[in-house]
């Protein structure tokens, strides 16, 4: 008895030690097969912009900036949204809470691929005829958003994104608001509060930790996203000029070139998925960091 | 304090502006948040209702150019992908759940392996399709639909493995306690009654992460590739799938018949994962009440 007891035990934990071993392996793997295009470039394998495959240099900063600048575009979209998303699913009474968070949740579960589709095939369209032209009209904001006007580049892919990453950060405030002690905001409500003013300064002050949580998950998807960004980007291999202009991302650059890359150019991709295998896992640490401290559940698999 | 205190010395009026002011604006989150979604499920249902016809859903896609063809041979592709890389991370991750839930309370160990779970959770799969290749395709000489599978077993792995653990910590100790008192080992306590009573919630997990995994793309980008024929090597050949199909068929193409393959692809995507999804959901809310 004891024996199977313990096989059993152990059985188990060889199978828990799995996720250990991905992650080690995932680390390893793209470390090894990047050695290549370190030892060729190196650290300059990071500013450099010239990604020219005939002649053999590569350099990531086209691919890193373009990944930044989406992500930072979604994250400026979606955290006023998301925010205030949950603030209204906590406080609206149950008959309309229930479908409505329902109905955010099932955002999440639309593949991105079908983002995609939806962004290259609506959502371009309507940048380039109406909101495009009605940005371009204000003096003086083509240095921001740059001389392109065909619909792609990163205002669309921000756009996208945010949406993308909406459910998930809504889902993680919501926890987090739910969380709050009712007795602290009856409290500020009978201090003479309004809702924002409770909110503001109750509600936000107790459960930030959460919040930053939150937004860190969100970052995180809009960094790794491949498909909705891939579609509309514009996939250019070129510094972003503007709002407005195509460039790339990492995980765009690795979806288009990878499957018929070989040498150099391979190692050079490998080193690309590195460095979003790093940003991405230091955004998970923070995130774990946050929502461990608050005890939120992730908000993912519900 | 401080702040509640300065608040007290502002006029009514533009207090009572601020809240108006955010009411207004968390209409309008929620407008975009469920409006987005709508729009997006029109668009497809609009397309794809259009493009879907029984042909299609019979016949295998054609090369490149040519007109005809359906999208017969993504769909058995994608169904053995996904059943594959269900068969292959539901049990160690169940297990890996169990170790957790059951032996991992205050235990260093498996502190360490749940926070790698939370982490593999939030990794990109575009990083898991570049591991899978370096994996299974160098190793093995080509890109197979078995590559595509086990890339999308290790997206699924830490998901199940997480639902897993928040479900069985969630079954009463009491009932641990008295089935230890009855002379039961830990491995049937589990087994035959801890198991038993999560069972609906092992079964959402489950259920949810393959609705997650059947649309992803990026991972198969490099793994299952793409292929014209029916999917005959499972094992040695690029595999047929339904979202590389639309991958390949929207951005790559100028042809307005691919692209209405496409949309049918979608729409057939879309409306399974979403069924999977509000059934579970919806069975596992009758279930807790």
């Amino acid at each position: 008895m004891q024996q199977t007891d313990r096989c059993f035990r152990f059985a188990c934990l060889a199978c828990a030690a799995l996720a250990g071993w991905l992650m080690l392996g995932v680390f390893v793997q793209l470390g090894a097969h990047s050695a290549a295009a370190w030892q060729r470039f190196g650290l300059g394998f990071l500013c450099s912009a010239e990604w020219d495959p005939a002649q053999g240099i590569f350099g990531a900063a086209p691919a890193i900036v373009g990944t930044l600048l989406t992500t930072l575009l979604a994250l400026l979209f979606a955290i006023p949204l998301s925010f205030v998303a949950a603030l209204f699913v906590t406080e609206a009474p149950d008959c309309l809470a229930r479908p409505l968070s329902q109905a955010i949740d099932l955002l999440a579960a639309i593949p991105s691929v079908i983002y995609g589709m939806w962004g290259l095939f609506v959502l371009a369209p309507i940048m380039q005829d109406h909101v495009q032209p009605l940005l371009a009209a204000i003096p003086g904001s083509t240095r921001l958003l740059g001389e392109d006007d065909n619909g792609f580049g990163f205002l669309t892919a921000g756009l996208i994104l945010s949406l993308m990453i909406l459910p998930y950060m809504s889902a993680v405030m919501r926890d987090v608001f739910r969380m709050t002690p009712p007795m602290l905001r009856e409290a500020a409500y009978g201090a003479g509060c309004t809702r924002w003013e409770a909110t503001k300064d109750v509600v936000m002050r107790y459960g930030i930790r959460g919040i930053l949580g939150g937004i860190f998950i969100g970052m995180g998807r809009a960094l790794g996203e491949t498909m909705a960004v891939l579609f509309v980007i514009g996939n250019m291999m070129q510094l972003p000029e503007g709002l407005f202009s195509g460039g790339t991302t990492i995980a765009a650059t690795l979806a288009n070139n990878f499957a018929e890359s070989q040498g150099l150019e391979q190692s050079a991709l490998f080193a690309l998925g590195l460095i979003l295998l790093l940003m991405s896992f230091g955004i998970q640490v923070a995130a774990q960091y946050y929502l461990h401290l608050t005890g939120a559940k992730r908000g993912e698999a519900r | 304090m401080t702040s509640i205190a300065n608040t007290q010395r502002r006029p009514l009026f533009f207090r009572r502006l601020g809240d108006r002011i955010l009411a207004a604006f968390s209409y309008l989150s929620i407008l975009i948040a469920v409006g987005g979604m709508g729009w997006i499920l029109y668009t497809v249902l609009l397309n794809g209702a259009q493009a879907l016809t029984p042909d299609i859903l019979s016949s295998a896609s054609k090369p490149y150019g040519e007109p005809g063809g359906g999208i017969a041979n993504a769909l058995l592709g994608t169904l053995l992908i996904t059943a594959g890389a269900t068969l292959l991370a539901v049990p160690p991750a169940l297990a890996a759940g169990i170790y957790l839930a059951e032996y991992g309370k205050g235990n260093r160990a498996a502190d360490l392996l749940r926070f790698c779970a939370n982490v593999l959770m939030g990794l990109p799969s575009i990083i898991v399709g570049l591991f899978v290749y370096v994996l299974i395709v160098v190793p093995t000489g080509n890109f197979s639909g078995f590559a595509g599978t086990v890339a999308l077993a290790i997206i699924m792995f830490p998901v199940i493995m997480r639902t897993t653990e928040d479900m069985m910590a969630m079954v009463p100790d009491t009932l641990r306690e008295s089935a230890l008192a009855l002379g039961m080992t830990r491995m049937r306590t589990t087994l035959c009654i801890i198991a038993r009573a999560a069972k609906n919630g092992l079964a959402t997990g489950v259920l949810l992460s393959l609705a997650r995994v059947s649309g992803e793309t990026a991972p198969l980008l490099f793994t299952a590739l793409f292929a014209d024929t029916w999917p005959s090597g499972f094992f040695t050949e690029p595999t047929a799938n339904i979202p590389v199909l639309i991958t390949e068929y929207t951005t790559n193409s100028p042809f307005e018949s691919m692209h209405a393959l496409g949309w049918g692809a979608a729409l057939v995507i879309s409306v399974t994962i979403l069924c999977i999804n509000i059934a579970t959901r919806c069975i596992f809310h009758e279930q807790k009440h």
